[in-house]
């Protein structure tokens, strides 16, 4: 999408469906002619209601659903079919997943030591104890965790240590690619600050890509380089976050903007938040196609509609 | 507001402790809440603060291996005859609270709509169970009144609704069930556990908007509880910060919002992306809060305050009143404390908004 990139891109979507049949006569369409790319280093954030697609895009992506239709090239790879074992293992070490509820993706029965050591114990399994061990005790303290936590069971600790935890173990074989899946929706806002900091420091010293799924919009604002809007799994309008957070085309893209909650009682009272309705609007999305508006800034729209919105 | 200054609930000196296999853990320390007939109010805190415990005391909904160490909560109501009521909510037992004030009097909209509705149980049926029993409504007059309800709370083709169960409903329209049901015998007071944590952007916005319209158009008392003080900045009329089962800061919204006092408030604050100033690191208060199994002999926030000072360990603050109605609970308000200015990052951040309400306020 962003042709004016010289870098190559990490990750490519193109024209992903995905559809889950539920019986003979109905069949979901959860995710529609999807096309994203995501370059080294950056952060790339899908945003959008609840069953837009978002955590479906992610779950296709790291091949736990096989796609219907598109491609996802990785690293020069393509990985939307048959891979080798070869590949497969390849995968496993750059691209790795953060999940949403760190309480339910840590096993209860393993110390955190051994959850963090596991991806080690696999791919590494040629490294001593105390290199794997020097290693664990460095990822720990690189997600503002001590070493004494490295003996702890889950339920020892905080959500937000877990969370720490869950990225540490994401991390640890230093992949390219890491999706987070709602990552800090759980937490306390407080802490959501605490881990959104740790992501970015990690981001800097490493050069590691996110795919941020959120929908908190102001926490996208602040760590996302570009955001993609999703409704009814497709993808209306993507763009820098400069770009759509200052001048939105697609109406629901404005709705969703404006639903952000601000701090300001005064000005929260004069605001008005845009409502928008698919049914009522007499947009069809799959009439639409992707217009340029700028930049690297595109909209998914039929030509009228892109008359009329810009 | 200012029509008439009548308390509706007065929580004094609250303090609970639950009896846990590691020690009894003191979750309530001596909360002071009071609210006025006809306002909002928002009690505003971390996870483990002991915001839903409190809030669970009022309605009597406490687990029952809570000890009640000391306080009071006095709620004053209208009785079948239209008299004016006072009485302290603690000192009654779980019968008398079921007849007389859940549902009735004061009612509640829980954080997971989806999973606090009845699964097996039709919306109809949920919405006129309260009326049949509370006001002995006839089973029609009941269900037209549910579906004028649900027409109240913004869903359209009420009667086709009435007969669906909670898994036909998307979780939007849970919530509008769930607050409809709360409205259903017309109670003085809602109280709200974060009715929008669990929902979409695009719907917070329209929920918090709706339970503000129902709030004036009903005069009814509104309590939320919530970790995120953006979603509740303009409904809210007061605002109580809590941290470790104490109120560490309270004042009406816009003291609170543009005049913060505590270092707490300040740090809830700031972790909360601003759209308007891009810094390069997001502050955040260090640590995580404390397990309350541990008495504090201080200050219980100070291990994570920067200014804390060596009396902040010694001896808890007391609420330093800063206005009539704004107080903190910090040391450095004391007259003997060494002046200490808010960050510049959040001084900056609060003079914007003041100025973008100034600019509002003139247009």
């Amino acid at each position: 999408m962003a042709e004016d990139k010289k870098e190559k891109p990490l990750l490519e979507v193109e024209g992903l469906k995905q559809y889950f049949k539920i019986n003979k006569r109905h069949t979901i369409k959860a995710v529609e002619d999807v096309s994203f790319a995501i370059y080294p280093g950056e952060t790339f954030a899908l945003v959008g209601e609840s069953g837009s697609g978002k955590s479906t895009i992610a779950r296709s992506i790291i091949r736990l659903y096989k796609p219907t239709a598109g491609t996802i090239r990785f690293l020069d790879m393509d990985i939307s079919s048959r891979i080798s074992r070869r590949e497969n293992h390849l995968l496993c070490t750059q691209m790795q997943m953060i999940f949403q509820n760190p309480t339910a993706s840590l096993n209860p029965r393993k110390r955190i030591e051994t959850s963090i050591g596991e991806g080690l114990d696999i791919h590494h399994s040629d490294w001593s104890k105390n290199r794997r061990r020097e290693k664990i005790m460095e990822m720990l303290i690189k997600v503002g965790l001590s070493s004494e936590h490295a003996a702890c069971y889950p339920y020892q600790l905080s959500g937000g240590q877990r969370q720490r935890a869950g990225i540490a173990r994401a991390m640890i074989l230093q992949p390219k690619l890491i999706l987070a899946d709602e990552c800090i929706s759980a937490l306390d806002v407080s802490i959501q600050a605490q881990i959104v900091n740790v992501m970015k420091a990690i981001q800097q010293e490493t050069q590691t890509a996110y795919l941020f799924i959120a929908h908190d919009l102001s926490m996208v604002n602040y760590i996302s380089d570009r955001i993609g809007v999703l409704h009814r799994g497709h993808l209306l309008e993507t763009g820098t976050t400069k770009e759509l957070f200052s001048h939105p085309i697609h109406p629901y893209t404005k709705s969703l903007l404006s639903a952000i909650p601000t701090l300001n009682p005064a000005e929260g009272k004069k605001r008005m938040s845009v409502s928008y309705d698919y049914s009522t609007s007499g947009i069809n999305y799959d009439e639409g196609e992707y217009r340029l508006v700028g930049g690297s800034h595109m909209v998914k729209c039929t030509e009228n509609e892109f008359k009329r919105w810009c | 507001m200012s029509r008439d200054q009548e308390i509706l609930l007065n929580i004094a000196d609250l303090d609970l402790t639950f009896p846990t296999a590691f020690g009894p853990l003191h979750a309530v320390r001596g909360v002071n809440i009071e609210l006025i007939r006809g306002q909002a109010l928002a009690v505003v805190g971390e996870s483990g603060s002991g915001k839903t415990v409190t809030m669970k005391a009022v309605a009597g909904i406490l687990p029952p291996n809570t000890k009640i160490n000391r306080g009071s909560i006095t709620f004053t109501y209208s009785n079948q005859e239209g008299l004016q009521k006072s009485t302290d909510l603690l000192s009654k037992g779980k019968r008398w609270m079921r007849r007389h004030i859940n549902g009735k009097r004061i009612a509640m909209v829980f954080q997971d709509p989806v999973s606090s509705l009845n699964p097996t149980m039709s919306i109809g049926r949920q919405l006129t169970e309260g009326m049949i029993w509370h006001h002995k409504a006839s089973k029609k007059e009941a269900w037209n009144r549910a579906i004028d309800l649900l027409e109240e709370v913004g869903i359209e083709d009420a009667p086709k609704w009435m007969k669906c169960y909670p898994h036909q409903l998307s979780g939007g329209m849970c919530q509008r069930v769930a607050i409809a049901i709360a409205l259903s015998c017309q109670p003085e007071l809602l109280i709200c556990d974060e009715p929008t944590t669990a929902l979409d952007v695009s719907i917070q916005e329209k929920m918090m908007d709706l339970i503000r319209r129902l709030q004036r158009k009903r005069g009814i008392s509104v309590i939320y509880i919530t970790h995120d003080l953006g979603a509740v900045a303009r409904a809210a009329d007061m605002i109580y910060v809590m941290y470790a089962g104490k109120i560490v800061e309270k004042g009406m919204t816009r003291e609170v919002l543009y005049d913060p006092r505590h270092p707490y408030t300040w740090g809830l604050l700031l972790s909360m992306p601003d759209l308007n100033c891009e810094n390069q690191r997001l502050y955040s208060i260090p640590g995580s809060p404390p397990t309350l199994l541990q008495e504090s002999q201080g200050d219980a926030f100070s291990p994570r305050n920067r200014y804390a000072m060596i009396v902040d360990d010694k001896a808890e603050p007391p609420m330093f009143a800063i206005t009539k109605t704004h107080a903190a609970a910090t040391w450095l308000l004391d007259a003997r404390a060494p002046k200490v200015e808010m960050p510049d990052e959040l001084k900056k951040r609060l003079e914007g908004m003041k100025k973008e309400a100034g600019d509002s306020g003139r247009g």
